[in-house]
């Protein structure tokens, strides 16, 4: 199993008024006792959070949400798991954390109605000891692009750490899941948007989480479950290859994602990923094919019942499908040798599948409980054939103590163990799931065993292990130890557990076919101290090996990240050649032409006014507000534009440039400058087809040479800060702010103009590009425009390179200061990029590794280097530097 | 920080730090009468007071005076106030609620005058713990078997009730704040919101020690948690060190402590009962039986903080104190940051990235 699909937590739904009718009915009709079993059920079916809302226009939602959780709290096997108190009144909120007494997560928060509240809320989240999910949501309405989440997602963060004190691992971040499919073109891009937004997240908001609402993205698809849930396994296989890691979601219906007809999975996918313009007509028209009478396993034909015996005890497996699995069983018992190896054969070899697709992300933990249900009915049926078996004059050859350690429910794994075993003729004290070291040492104690088995499934069960293994240590036992259990490995037991019982073997069994060798071994008279020295040795050999060759977990060295850079088959590329090379100066640009450029949904955030424009003029709350204010913004960038109060000043430049390495070499006038670039140093995984690159913006430049960089600076010049001024002289505050405000609008929409005559004309490679302001807005073209400070290339020392290259002082007026800020601050500038691979990126942490080399290409000290970047550092200089000073 | 929390962070950081025992034990070996409860101020309460232990800081100044100070010659370091029920929910019960905050007040200040002495004296840092018990109701148990929704109490009203007795604490120069013998967490997360809450509206902010109850053998809370839910639920109050103390002896509390001490990122403290008690209700446990189990814990590293509950003495400090001097104090380990919550069972997430 990898982590990462080990650690997706599945966050139970149905106790929400909102999205489940049934509940809503039992809880307005006080039928709690009921309304207990839908929350027990979500447990028993792998929920391992429990959402519960209680917003109901009809309903006392306060009471009700503390009358629900008291009942809660007197139930042992639902209250076990944490609760997520749901709701959108902050009262009903703070009802639902006055009755837990465990820690909760508050669902949710958000900028929505400003700093002020929001901090707040979140100081006394953090007196009620509870984690929080906040919503991207701020003062301008909800986040709709990857760039709008990681910036509301961001400035939130930054928000919580630095006034709350708010530790990040309990930050969990929702960037809203919005319907995709929906027929309205700009709706195309909300699932990319989610994906991308979630990666920005996480590779930028160190610890932060993300979670989200999944049904939400299928709406389009209300009353087509079958489709929907396919929708589902879609999304959370994207979304949990882009960081996502909990979600609300009927997980128990969910299809597995491999068992999504192709030509379905396609489809969605065409739609979640936004591959094709007419994805929602061809999702539209398959649609129908599938649709149900409800439920996932309608997408899936009764076919399998015609497959062989093994294959059908494979297929129930894999489904959790319990109907037919007495009747499979017997017919394999009948073809089998003995009944132990249907267990042996078939049985496991569908766990197997199970546990490989679970690895994948293809299954979800509630599919593998129910899969578990099937082979624990299976494995009844064969039980008392074996026990027949058992020849019963024979005494035990010995007895063997199993568990589960404490935390982990799984015990399918040991279950089977023991059932091996015991055909073997040993005798075994199973204690079950989640058992204490405290109880395993006594129990071991009392029944003198002689060995005792581990058993675990989940990754914090490997801590556990290591402690039982310290404690029987400590209690001067010398019994073999065997571990066991999907999440356990010779590596882990090898460096981990056998260094904390000296006193006795330990072994690792990888399967149960294994188990019962290795016992027979341990528990030889002649053969013991052999078996467990060689064992010993082995483990020591390799805990050495991965002493003297650990590589960090958590950032890759840079040349590994160079190693996995953007994959650009550069070969028969032909990059296009701008209008001319050098700058190109732009004195006096007409303000007419930006005006329509204007995103003016900034504007009127930076008024406090929320809403998308252009609704917010209707609003029924705001719109009295918006409305004269656009009035009053309207006369003004008439006379900005009829009084010449703006000299839009830009300067560009394009210069022929190859990459080499991490840098941009340019060919100047002067000779040659060079960009220097940072890469991504996050971990991808292994190498493989689709295996995310670690990106540096050199990458976008072509190695072979005949390339091009270009550069621009923007600014709407001084003179309106000039005007602003006089307003503020004359003490008309409103008029000084709604200057500046335009005079920030013009020069963003100067950036985004500029950009567009770049594509269409000085460099030309998209002459016939036709968008609207919306698309552009939405960045829907080829190349992007970074700026120097920002994600992709945080060093804002770079943005002095541009400055030079363009010569931007003495061309626009625009001035850098010490910490490389512009002035007039309605300035832009950045670099252009014109491949169509090249797309916006946040680099996310670096090393020292990085930074060194960096520093050396830079002629920079590296401790300069840190103090620039020091935001984006992967780890702690001072602390790096005294660990240095001490070796 | 106050200078008495950098005095007992040093402290810490030398030796294990040696709390008190028990003062209800104490009291009882006074053998007092409804008259020495009632005192001069009380002879005309309607209720028995005899039993109010709390009352005594009012009626009785000097004899719990004596006490603290017997405990701090034996050794210890940490005196725990006599307020273990001064709630005005606990005093109800003697229809004294109004004076909650006047007898954590005089509690608090009982105990600074013999650490002051001691201090004074001896040339050693001498501690006051100001002790907020659990209150005799639980805001998650119910109180009636047929009606598991109904509730004898409520956050807000415990959070009241803690509000005023901090305060009290505060004002009669506590150095410490000590939540104990949590059986619900649900009402130490009560206490704790109140405990911030009279930092705030105090301006003095003081370490805060929390310790739970590990009711039985099961190794759960009353309220059901597990060790590390319990830690789970209110590490938020970054406090200045976690343990349990009471309802077992030392030997069944050792896995629990043990346990505690594994996922805990802040000094541990441990004070159990002298054993279990025997069909009299007494406690039999010898000094040197329960200093025994100590010193093992401090030897492996378990503790950081220990002393006693029920049924401890002057004697069972002084050869704690003996047994674990040459001991090193427990190292807080540094856990790896990540999402960790609670029902009654922990709940860790461990994210991908």
């Amino acid at each position: 199993m990898t982590e990462r699909q080990g650690t997706f937590v599945n966050i139970g739904e149905r106790t929400n008024v909102t999205g489940s009718a049934r509940f809503r009915k039992l809880i307005a009709e006080s039928e709690y006792e009921t309304a207990l079993e839908v929350a027990r059920q979500q447990v028993e079916n792998g929920a391992q959070i429990l959402d519960v809302n209680m917003d109901e226009g009809l309903l006392d939602s306060e009471a009700a949400m503390t009358t629900y959780l008291n009942l809660i709290a007197s139930e042992p096997d639902i209250s076990r798991v944490p609760i997520m108190v749901d709701s959108s009144k902050w009262s009903v909120i703070e009802a639902g954390l006055k009755c837990l007494q465990g820690k909760g997560i508050v669902n949710s928060i958000s900028l929505k109605e400003g700093e002020e509240q929001f901090l707040q809320q979140a100081r006394l989240v953090r007196h009620y000891g509870a984690a929080v999910v906040v919503m991207a949501f701020d003062e301008q309405g909800q986040a709709d692009t990857a760039a709008r989440k990681f910036e509301i997602c961001k400035r939130a963060y930054d928000l919580l750490l630095e006034k709350v004190d708010f530790p990040p691992e309990d930050i969990i971040f929702d960037p809203n899941i919005f319907a995709v499919a929906t027929g309205i073109e700009e709706h195309n891009n909300y699932a990319v948007d989610f994906f991308e937004g979630t990666r920005m997240i996480k590779e930028n908001l160190p610890h932060a989480l993300v979670s989200g609402g999944v049904s939400n993205v299928s709406f389009s698809f209300r009353g087509n479950n079958a489709v929907r849930e396919a929708m589902h396994a879609c999304f959370l296989y994207h979304a949990i290859n882009n960081g996502m890691d909990m979600g609300i979601v009927n997980a128990g219906a969910l299809p597995v994602y491999q068992d999504i007809p192709e030509d379905l999975r396609e489809r969605i996918e065409d739609v979640l990923l936004n591959r094709r313009e007419d994805a929602t007509d061809r999702m539209l028209e398959i649609a129908e094919q599938y649709r149900g009478a409800g439920g996932a396993a309608k997408v899936i034909d009764d076919k399998w019942r015609e497959e062989p015996v093994e294959k059908r005890l494979e297929h129930a497996l894999v489904h959790g499908i319990g109907d037919f699995v007495e009747a499979d069983v017997e017919e394999a018992r009948l073809k089998a040798d003995r009944p132990i190896h249907v267990i042996e054969g078939p049985l496991m070899d569908g766990m197997n599948v199970v546990g490989d697709l679970f690895g994948a992300g293809k299954m979800f933990l509630p599919q593998v409980v129910k899969s578990a249900r099937v082979m624990k009915k299976a494995v009844a049926v064969l039980l008392p054939h074996i026990e027949a078996e058992k020849d019963e004059h024979q005494s035990a050859k010995g007895k063997i103590l199993m568990a589960t350690v404490k935390g982990d429910v799984h015990d399918i794994g040991k279950n089977i163990v023991g059932v091996v075993l015991q055909c073997n003729n040993y005798e075994v004290i199973d204690l079950g799931v989640m058992v204490p070291c405290a109880k395993i040492l006594e129990v071991a104690a009392e029944e003198k065993v002689d060995a005792i088995g581990l058993s675990g499934l989940i990754t914090p069960s490997l801590d556990e292990m290591v402690y039982v293994a310290s404690e029987m240590q400590r209690e001067g036992l010398d019994l073999p130890l065997l571990i066991g259990g999907a999440t356990t490995s010779k590596m882990h037991t090898a460096v981990k557990i056998d260094p904390a019982y000296a006193k006795g073997p330990v072994v690792h069994v990888i399967d149960a076919s294994r188990a019962v060798g290795v016992v027979q071994e341990l528990l030889s008279r002649d053969r013991k101290a052999a078996y467990a020295e060689g064992i010993r040795a082995d483990y020591q050999k390799m805990a050495e090996k991965r002493r003297t060759g650990r590589v960090d977990r958590d950032r890759i060295s840079i040349a590994d990240a160079r190693a996995n850079k953007a994959k650009i088959d550069w070969s028969g590329y032909q990059p296009p050649k701008p209008a001319f090379e050098g700058i190109k100066t732009f004195e006096d640009y007409p303000l007419q032409d930006l005006v329509d450029r204007i995103d003016w949904q900034p504007f009127f955030a930076t008024w406090e006014l929320r809403g998308r424009f252009p609704d917010i003029l209707d609003d029924p709350k705001v719109g009295e507000a918006a409305r004269p204010l656009w009035n009053d913004a309207q006369e003004m960038l008439k006379q900005i534009v009829e009084g010449g109060w703006a000299k839009p000043r830009a300067v560009i430049g394009f210069w022929p440039a190859k990459a080499e390495g991490d840098d941009i070499r340019l060919k100047t006038e002067a000779g040659e400058t060079v960009v220097h670039t940072l890469r991504q140093q996050m971990p991808r995984g292994a190498e493989s087809e689709n295996r995310k690159p670690n990106l540096a913006l050199s990458d976008y430049i072509s190695p072979e040479g005949g390339d091009w960089l270009g550069g621009f600076t923007v600014t709407t010049g001084l003179e309106i800060e000039r005007k602003a001024k006089e307003f503020e002289d004359d003490g008309d505050m409103y008029n000084s702010i709604l200057v500046k405000a335009l005079a920030d609008r013009l020069a963003e929409a100067f950036a985004e103009h500029m950009h567009e005559r770049v594509r269409r004309e000085f460099w030309g490679y998209a002459a016939d590009e036709t968008l609207t302001n919306e698309q552009l807005i939405a960045e829907d073209y080829q190349g992007i425009r970074p700026a120097p400070g920002y994600p992709a290339c945080p060093d804002h020392t770079e943005k002095g390179t541009l400055f030079e290259l363009l010569d931007a002082e003495k061309q626009t007026g625009v001035e850098l200061t010490e910490s490389f800020a512009m002035w007039p601050a309605s300035s832009v500038s950045g670099w252009y990029f014109s491949h169509p691979d090249a797309r916006y990126f946040g680099l996310g942490r670096i090393e020292r590794d990085q930074v060194e080399d960096y520093a050396r290409r830079k002629g920079m000290s590296v401790e300069e280097v840190e103090r620039w970047m020091a935001p984006s550092l992967a780890y702690d200089p001072d602390e790096e530097r005294n660990k240095r000073e001490a070796a | 920080m106050t200078e008495a929390a950098r005095e007992l962070s040093r402290l810490a950081e030398q030796r294990v730090v040696i709390l008190d025992g028990a003062m209800g034990t104490m009291i009882q070996g006074l053998s007092l009468t409804e008259e020495h409860f009632r005192g001069d101020r009380f002879t005309d309460a309607n209720h028995d007071l005899k039993g109010d232990n709390d009352i005594l800081n009012l009626s009785q100044p000097e004899m719990i005076e004596d006490i603290h100070r017997q405990y701090f010659e034996a050794g210890a370091d940490i005196a725990q106030t006599n307020t273990f029920n001064a709630t005005s929910i606990s005093q109800a019960d003697y229809g004294l609620s109004h004076l909650a905050k006047e007898i954590n007040v005089e509690g608090a200040r009982i105990a600074r005058r013999a650490a002051d002495k001691v201090r004074e004296e001896e040339g050693r840092p001498t501690f006051v713990a100001g002790a907020l018990g659990p209150t005799n109701r639980t805001a998650s148990i119910s109180p009636d078997v047929s009606d598991p929704g109904a509730r004898n109490t409520n956050f807000d009203e415990l959070r009241e009730a803690y509000l005023e007795a901090t305060l009290g604490l505060i004002e009669g120069g506590a150095d410490i704040i000590l939540v104990e013998t949590i059986f619900d967490t649900l009402n130490a997360k009560a206490a704790l919101f109140a405990v911030e809450q009279a930092f705030d509206e105090s301006g003095t902010r003081l370490p805060i020690m929390i310790s739970g109850t590990i009711t039985d053998r099961s190794g759960r809370t009353l309220s059901g948690q597990t060790p590390e839910a319990f830690w789970n639920s209110v590490r938020h109050a970054n406090p200045f060190s976690v343990g349990f103390n009471c309802a077992l002896g030392a030997k069944d509390l050792r896995p629990h402590v043990a346990e505690l001490s594994r996922v805990a990122d802040v000094r541990v403290s441990a004070y159990p009962n002298a054993g279990l008690p025997n069909e009299f209700g007494g406690y039999d446990e010898k000094p040197e039986q329960t200093a025994a189990h100590l010193g093992g814990w401090a030897e492996d590293g378990l503790v950081n903080v220990v002393g006693g509950c029920c049924g401890t003495t002057p004697a069972h400090i002084a050869a704690i104190a003996r047994q674990v001097k040459a001991a090193a104090p427990r190292v807080v380990p540094q856990l790896s940051i990540r999402m960790r919550l609670s029902g009654l069972e922990p709940f860790d997430l461990r994210s991908a990235f």
